[in-house]
């Protein structure tokens, strides 16, 4: 991250801001770097479809941390959820993808 | 066949006088003849009998036995088809039936006897009692004969006990939950990217410029003792420190040259009562809710003087304060060292002045090393190494032990002397003497030349005379006062005499030997603190709560003060301690409300008694102790004679 000032075309942005950016969580330290790290990881696999990246992040967070994990990936949505609490993250990643991943039985 | 065992009833003729009764039921009717035997001739007559004349008893009657049964009915009709008409069955069974019993024997050379004896296997299993086989003699048996043995072995069964069955259940709670809701847009995306590489430009920025910064405050070291350090700040510190100084002395010029060359004329015709002239005030700002609780001047530096803040309030204790101040620089302190819990004493040590044993109210005692840096004290004692579990009223410094360690002395409320030894990096503590009984020592003092003698007050008035070798005896008990003791002192010429003061308003001089005071004054007002002066053994000030000073020299008057002097403007504020300058002819009195007056005495007070002007020196503590010692031999002559 240079951090030099932006230069505003399109694909740019979307270099400078491809780093995984946690915009809200309550999950425990390593809870939520591992999860991180799988999103990132899923996303950049299925770069072009996105229900296969979460079907990836769903069953892996299922054998790790319990059932009933709940996965959303998008550019745009908005939502409203119940989650088990320290069960949630909400991040970006790759410029203009958003994560949400969320534990309710 | 079947042998069949059939009874025939008969009927039985009572022969003796007993009434005749019909006896158509079947069986033999014993009763009777049983008792015919027994009763013997005694006529026994029942209640119900008939009553009947002798000709009637006489009467003869004439009984039947018959074979017929008379159950049987006589007059069977049945219908006869060959005759078409109902006709009487002419013969009747008169056969009557009282018991059956079916028989097992079987006579051996029937039909079935011989079939049994055929067919071995089966035998057993017909005859229907309860068989009882041992199971080992039965399968015995099953190889021998093929018929068990149903008389030599028996078969038991038992049910044990079967534990009751219960049911538990329970519902655990469900994990938490809670709602979380967002919108994930481009813009959104793209705005918090934005924020965050700002931020951490902002991060970045921020290290590089805080490696440079950095100062501390301006450092108080003296002059005389510190190595100057290379950091510009604090050469500029030392710098600032002595303008300031000379600011300082510039706008109290006057009082300065007081203090260094005035002399009240005044005091030739005051006829020996002396004055107290008011040089500086010491204030802080800081400190300006808590009281002065302790001075104390440095023996090295004589312009140096500490005094201890805190609250003698038990309702209102909060943090406490350690300010030195300078003669020199009166309107800033030299060192300031905030602490936790109110200052009570302070003790500066002899000969390494940069030592401060404080006690505190909340029973911790500390070593402030004034050459260190930094504002915590070097020793501090917590609950695990002995603090004391009251308020430390005074501590005190001793010779170095043999160890060659520091140690001092501390006297409490909760009834213990105790002694600490720096030793290394923490103070290690003794108990030295426990008072007894819930007695709260406020005060001590060591004697000056016997190192093991000191003298300790209590709360309940009483003063008690102890050695540092016993620690359970005291060696003496003067019952002195009636409230606290506040202050207690030796002299510093004579050796037997010592002072103590108390919040009962008078102030007591005592010679150790004895066990009544040798002086009595009462001063009109709870005295705070009393003190020896320093160039004379018989001069002394006490300070009282109504805000006077008083000073007494017994060579002059010895029932009076030579100078009683108000000297705190407001009439509320109680003065706490006094002390005398080592070497100036200067006292400071310390208030509660935080400021710390320093006065000049007048040559009235500071009288010496008459000497050869070059034996002054040397001879000084033994005219003072000559001095004393003629007073007090005045007042124990009526003494002798009770005693």
């Amino acid at each position: 991250m240079a951090g030099t000032g932006e230069k505003k075309e399109e694909a740019d942005y979307k270099r400078l801001h491809s780093f995984p950016l946690i915009r809200h969580t309550d999950m425990p330290e390593e809870m939520r770097v591992e999860t991180m790290e799988l999103c990132v990881t899923a996303c950049e696999k299925f770069a072009t479809n996105n229900e296969s990246a979460a079907k990836m992040i769903k069953e892996s967070m299922d054998k790790k941390f319990g059932s009933s994990w709940h996965v959303v990936i998008g550019e745009g949505f908005g939502f409203e959820v119940t989650h088990e609490v320290k069960n949630l993250l909400y991040m970006f990643f790759g410029g203009g993808l958003a994560v949400c991943v969320w534990k309710c039985s | 066949m079947a042998e069949r065992c059939a009874l025939v009833s008969q009927r039985c003729e009572s022969v003796t006088s007993f009434v005749p009764f019909q006896d158509e039921e079947e069986g033999v009717d014993t009763g009777d003849g049983c008792d015919e035997w027994s009763s013997g001739k005694a006529l026994v007559k029942p209640s119900d009998q008939l009553e009947l004349t002798e000709a009637e008893l006489k009467e003869e009657v004439t009984r039947i036995l018959t074979a017929n049964n008379p159950h049987a009915p006589q007059n069977i009709v049945r219908y006869s088809f060959k005759e078409r008409s109902y006709m009487t069955t002419s013969v009747v069974d008169q056969m009557s039936v009282h018991f059956v019993l079916e028989g097992s024997l079987l006579h051996q050379d029937s039909d079935e006897a011989r079939r049994l004896r055929a067919t071995p296997a089966e035998g057993g299993g017909e005859v229907d009692e309860e068989d009882r086989p041992d199971s080992v003699a039965s399968k015995a048996d099953m190889k021998e004969a093929n018929v068990t043995n149903q008389f030599n072995f028996s078969e038991r069964a038992s049910q044990t006990l079967n534990n009751p069955l219960r049911q538990r259940s329970c519902q655990t709670e469900p994990p938490p939950r809670s709602t979380f809701g967002a919108t994930a847009n481009q813009w959104e995306i793209y705005d918090a990217y934005a924020e965050e590489l700002q931020k951490q430009e902002r991060n970045k920025e921020k290290q590089k410029a805080a490696t440079s910064k950095k100062e501390n405050e301006k450092s108080k070291k003296k002059t005389l003792l510190m190595e100057t350090q290379n950091d510009d700040l604090t050469k500029m510190g030392e710098v600032a420190k002595i303008l300031e100084r000379m600011v300082t002395q510039n706008i109290f010029d006057d009082i300065a040259k007081d203090f260094k060359y005035f002399e009240d004329a005044s005091d030739e015709f005051r006829d020996q009562k002396g004055t107290l002239l008011p040089l500086w005030k010491f204030q802080y700002d800081q400190a300006k809710g808590l009281s002065v609780t302790a001075l104390c001047w440095n023996k090295k530096y004589q312009d140096l003087f500490a005094v201890g803040m805190g609250s003698y309030d038990f309702r209102q204790q909060g943090r406490g304060m350690l300010v030195f101040y300078s003669l020199k620089n009166s309107a800033f302190p030299e060192y300031i060292y905030p602490t936790d819990s109110g200052v009570l004493c302070l003790h500066i040590h002899e000969q390494h002045s940069y030592l401060v044993a404080v006690g505190f109210y909340d029973g911790c005692v500390a070593v402030y090393n004034l050459k260190n840096e930094g504002l915590e004290p070097m020793y501090e004692s917590t609950a695990k190494t002995g603090k004391h579990t009251d308020p430390v009223w005074q501590v005190c410094w001793q010779n170095d032990d043999m160890d060659n360690n520091h140690n001092f002395y501390s006297v409490s409320s909760d009834g213990r002397v105790v002694s600490w030894t720096l030793v290394k990096n923490e103070l290690v503590f003794t108990d030295i003497i426990t008072l007894s009984l819930q007695a709260c020592g406020t005060s001590f003092d060591f004697h000056k030349h016997i190192d093991y003698l000191f003298l300790v007050g209590t709360e309940e008035g009483k003063m008690h005379k102890c050695s540092k070798t016993y620690s359970s005896q005291f060696l003496e008990t003067y019952d002195a006062h009636s409230m606290a003791v506040d202050a207690i002192k030796w002299n510093h010429f004579h050796p037997k005499v010592f002072i103590s003061c108390s919040s009962d308003w008078t102030v007591k001089i005592w010679d150790h030997t004895i066990n009544t005071p040798m002086f009595t004054f009462d001063l009109n007002a709870a005295v705070g603190d009393v003190a020896w002066s320093p160039y004379s053994s018989t001069v002394f000030a006490a300070v009282t709560t109504d805000g006077t000073v008083h000073v007494f020299d017994l060579n002059v008057n010895k029932y009076e003060a030579i100078c009683q002097q108000p000297v705190v403007a407001k009439k509320k504020t109680k003065l706490t301690h006094v002390e005398f300058n080592p070497i100036h002819p200067i006292l400071i009195v310390g208030d509660d409300r935080g400021s710390v007056r320093s006065f000049k005495l007048s040559p009235n007070l500071r009288k010496k008694p008459k000497v050869k002007k070059g034996q002054e020196q040397p001879k000084n503590p033994e005219v003072e102790v000559a001095k004393m010692e003629k007073l007090l031999s005045l007042l124990r002559e009526p003494e002798l004679g009770p005693a």
